[in-house]
């Protein structure tokens, strides 16, 4: 409870300093119209005026702020319709690029961590460990561009003539609900969404199993006479587990900003493309939106974390 | 950094037991074999590059070499690479000597960045540590707030911004380095205010206090070097984020500016050709890669050396 209270005074102090970007923005939030040629200085005083730019900075964020909190994110100039309605109607496609890309990420990467820990300094696990350096090292944009080249460009023979080729663009080529057609679109975007986590997640949940596998309850459980499967599923994932669910919701950021590069090249019709496309159009109402929605989202999971953190393990406090 | 090497001497390691820790470390050696490379091939590029990384090839009037497609590499296609050994980019620029010059963007910034990163986070790590109370407090919640908003959309954000504010309308390595450095640093902040608040009670801190030095030589002298460790291995994993975050930025045009080669900006149109011109978006790419992979392992490497139970 107090956690949750402490969140509060964060986000506003975030917003406070995403204000205070949004008002050094040369021009100001009127940029757009003092390029156009149509709209005199007179014009200018007059919007300044009906928008309230005329009066201190500290009112207008107070203005700005009430309007935020009653879901009021001003106009999208890029988009023509309101900041949220523009985010909402993104959401949905970001949610399904990310959450796929998440479910990949967690049953790979912790698979291969146990399977990494279990048979540690085996063939296996130096394969998953280089494996996962790979995945850490590798920029996003550039393994989206090489899944391209080999699954859409060209595709990837098989025996029989067959071939795997995949859309690289789009969420779906029918205006219709198809669920395979839109599995076949997801396919290039989560895997390339998923590969850092899966390193990420492979190479922590070694290491935390690999603690676990060397406490003294492990080694009483052992001496019990338990087999080496029963103690590891019964006692030693339970508890290697816990800090990796801490990790994975912290992986939330790294999501959303691998999501902007994978919906670019995709062209996923998510919310990061959105956020791409208002950057170049200065549009900065949506990305004043964008970033503080996704700051929301990054309070609030690290908050998820700390609470499920505590509900896992008893031992965790917070006072 | 006259800092960072007064500390390094001083590490409670020897140097000889760091050296066969690390030299352990196979893949560390063969990382630091590969960034050396990276760096001579940086240092030089202006001699090692067969063209002007800037030109377009267009051959002669009689022999045009240049017909609106990229050249193939020569390993491919011997009779139509005129010589360029990794081909050329879409408007016929040599993408080995692009590529040469594109490794001093990624390294420097990388480099300047991070030095940029480690003395904003370390001096606000160690204040925070060192004082305590209601500092540490305003501190780490600031720390907080820099670690709440994703840093690419927000790089991004800025770099539009400032694009747009320029009056050369470009953006400059300068502010590049700049603004990764100044939104990096909460991590190494964070890093070092928790060594510092342990190290603060030790008997040696107690001790520097009681023989009367002021806070900053306390700080500076005798805390900060036996907490440098984690800072160099932050930092060294630190290089190889921010050679990806720039290669990103200039990837979606907001990092370094054409025409000056830059890894991340050599595949900007690299999708467009992608069935034409394989090699433009491979070999950038596999730069990358490569160099941040070979600092990860160094990091590593360090990591393992400097002090094992770091995990």
């Amino acid at each position: 409870m107090r956690r949750t209270l402490q969140s509060i005074p964060l986000l506003l102090a975030i917003s406070v300093i995403l204000y205070g970007i949004l008002y050094n923005m040369p021009g100001g939030p009127l940029a757009p119209y003092l390029q156009n040629p149509h709209i005199t200085a007179a014009d200018i005083a007059r919007l300044k005026h009906n928008l309230g730019l005329d009066q201190p900075v500290p009112i207008q964020y107070f203005k700005w702020l009430g309007h935020i909190l009653v879901g009021d994110m001003g106009y999208s100039t890029s988009n023509s319709e309101p900041v949220f309605q523009a985010l909402i109607e993104r959401f949905p496609a970001t949610v399904e690029l990310m959450g796929a890309s998440l479910f990949i990420a967690i049953a790979v990467g912790i698979t291969a961590g146990i399977v990494s820990a279990v048979y540690r300094y085996s063939p296996l696990d130096y394969a998953i460990t280089t494996f996962a350096f790979f995945g850490q090292s590798m920029p996003v944009f550039w393994f989206a561009l090489m899944m391209q080249l080999a699954f859409a460009v060209h595709g990837i023979p098989l025996p029989g003539g067959y071939q795997i080729q995949l859309p690289s663009a789009g969420i779906s080529s029918s205006d219709t609900f198809d669920f395979g057609d839109r599995l076949e679109h997801l396919i290039l975007p989560a895997i390339v969404l998923s590969l850092l986590q899966i390193a990420l997640f492979s190479r922590f949940m070694r290491s935390s199993l690999l603690e676990v596998l060397g406490t003294d309850y492990m080694r009483t459980a052992a001496a019990k006479g338990l087999s080496f499967r029963t103690i590891l599923y019964k006692h030693g994932l339970k508890n290697a587990l816990i800090p990796v669910v801490t990790v994975i919701a912290l992986s939330l950021p790294s999501l959303l900003a691998g999501a902007i590069v994978t919906e670019t090249i995709f062209a996923w019709p998510g919310m990061g493309r959105l956020f791409i496309n208002a950057l170049t159009q200065s549009d900065l109402a949506l990305l004043m939106g964008y970033l503080l929605l996704v700051a929301f989202l990054v309070v609030f999971s690290n908050l998820l974390a700390d609470v499920v953190y505590a509900w896992l393990d008893p031992r965790v406090k917070y006072d | 950094m006259a800092v960072a090497l007064m500390a390094e001497e001083e590490l409670p390691l020897s140097k000889v037991t760091f050296w066969t820790r690390f030299r352990r470390h196979k893949l560390a050696i063969a990382g630091a074999v590969v960034l050396t490379l990276m760096v001579l091939a940086a240092v030089f590029a202006g001699q090692l590059s067969p063209f002007d990384p800037n030109s377009i090839d267009n051959g002669t009037s009689a022999v045009p070499h240049w017909n609106g497609t990229p050249l193939p590499p020569c390993f491919q296609d011997k009779s139509l690479c005129w010589g360029h050994a990794l081909g050329t980019d879409e408007v016929g620029r040599d993408l080995l000597s692009r590529l040469l010059f594109g490794a001093r963007i990624s390294l420097t910034v990388g480099l300047f960045a991070v030095i940029m990163e480690v003395l904003i986070g370390t001096t606000l790590g160690a204040i925070a540590g060192y004082y305590g109370g209601w500092v540490d407090y305003a501190l780490m919640r600031l720390t907080d707030v820099f670690l709440s908003i994703p840093l690419l959309p927000l790089l991004l954000v800025l770099t539009a911004i400032i694009a747009a504010t320029s009056t050369h309308a470009a953006l400059s390595f300068g502010v590049i380095v700049v603004i990764i450095g100044a939104l990096s640093w909460p991590n190494v902040a964070r890093l070092v205010r928790a060594s510092f608040l342990s190290l603060r009670e030790r008997e040696f801190a107690e001790a520097a206090r009681a023989v009367g030095n002021n806070d900053a030589r306390i700080i500076f002298r005798h805390l900060l070097p036996n907490a440098v460790a984690p800072i160099i291995v932050q930092a060294t994993l630190d290089v190889a984020g921010v050679i990806i975050l720039e290669s990103t930025l200039s990837f979606l045009g907001l990092g370094i500016q054409p025409p000056t080669a830059s890894w991340g900006n050599m595949l900007a149109n690299a999708q467009s050709d992608l069935q034409t011109a394989w090699w433009a978006a491979v070999f950038p790419g596999l730069c990358i890669l490569v160099t941040v992979l070979a600092i990860n392992y160094i990091g590593d490497g360090l990591r393992d050396a400097l002090d094992p139970n770091m995990r």
